[in-house]
């Protein structure tokens, strides 16, 4: 855990890690990937940190009760997203059956509600890969 | 029963399903001819999904949008499988502790 190499490098790639993961989820409706690939880079970046740094230096940056609480998010965050369609008058996760304006294709801020779902997908599965990590490390 | 009287009667079986599989073959169109059943879903994504949805990646035009409730149950999935294993591991780690998790 001393190696200085080791330190430097990963300390440099984390973020540039989680950087092309939070490139690749707000990408999802433009380019091949989306929540599910976007968000297992954003979570293998943490836990490339973490076998790197030790379990502590981790929990030290992200608590735990952080961690499950921004496990709750996903979820939550993309049910909430389906009751806007269900607040413009339309079903449960409507998009532009229910009006939301969906912009000139191929841009960033298009597509209507489906960016949007997308980060969602992402917290809900960097998540999973983090907290599934921490738990079955904190075990041995 | 014996395992050797279940042998006998396991070939009529086998014969059976056998037989039924390669009735369902026989019903199958012939391989690389359009098969009209299930195509029509196939082309309205690939015509009308950049308009419906806006998404220029057609999958997540799918996955998040034609089919958004399916994803959000998949999430749910993962969620629950989480939780899942988050409570049995801490339960033996607060077990092993001596500390309770209110």
């Amino acid at each position: 855990m001393e190696d200085v190499i080791l330190n430097e490098v990963i300390s440099r790639a984390v973020p540039v890690i989680h950087l092309f993961g939070v490139y690749v989820v707000v990408h999802g409706h433009l380019s091949p990937g989306g929540g599910f690939a976007g968000g297992s880079v954003m979570g293998i970046a943490l836990v490339l940190f973490a076998l790197v740094f030790g379990l502590k230096a981790t929990l030290r940056i992200v608590p735990e009760g952080l961690l499950t609480v921004l496990t709750t998010l996903g979820p939550l965050w993309y049910a909430g997203t389906g009751i806007i369609g269900m607040l413009l008058g339309h079903e449960f996760l409507a998009n532009a059956q229910a009006g939301v304006p969906l912009g000139r294709a191929g841009s960033v801020l298009s597509s209507g509600l489906v960016p949007v779902i997308t980060v969602g997908v992402g917290i809900s599965v960097a998540l999973t890969v983090v907290v599934l990590f921490v738990a079955l490390v904190e075990e041995d | 029963m014996r395992p050797r009287h279940l042998v006998f009667l396991s070939i009529p079986l086998v014969l059976a399903v056998g037989v039924v599989l390669l009735l369902v073959m026989i019903e199958m169109p012939p391989y690389g001819t359009p098969n009209p059943t299930f195509n029509y879903v196939m082309e309205r994504y690939n015509k009308h999904g950049l308009e419906e949805t806006g998404a220029t990646n057609i999958v997540t035009g799918i996955i998040l949008d034609y089919r958004a409730y399916d994803t959000l149950i998949e999430t749910t999935v993962l969620f629950t499988a989480t939780m899942g294993a988050l409570l049995t591991l801490r339960a033996r780690r607060d077990k092993t502790c001596g500390r309770r998790h209110p």
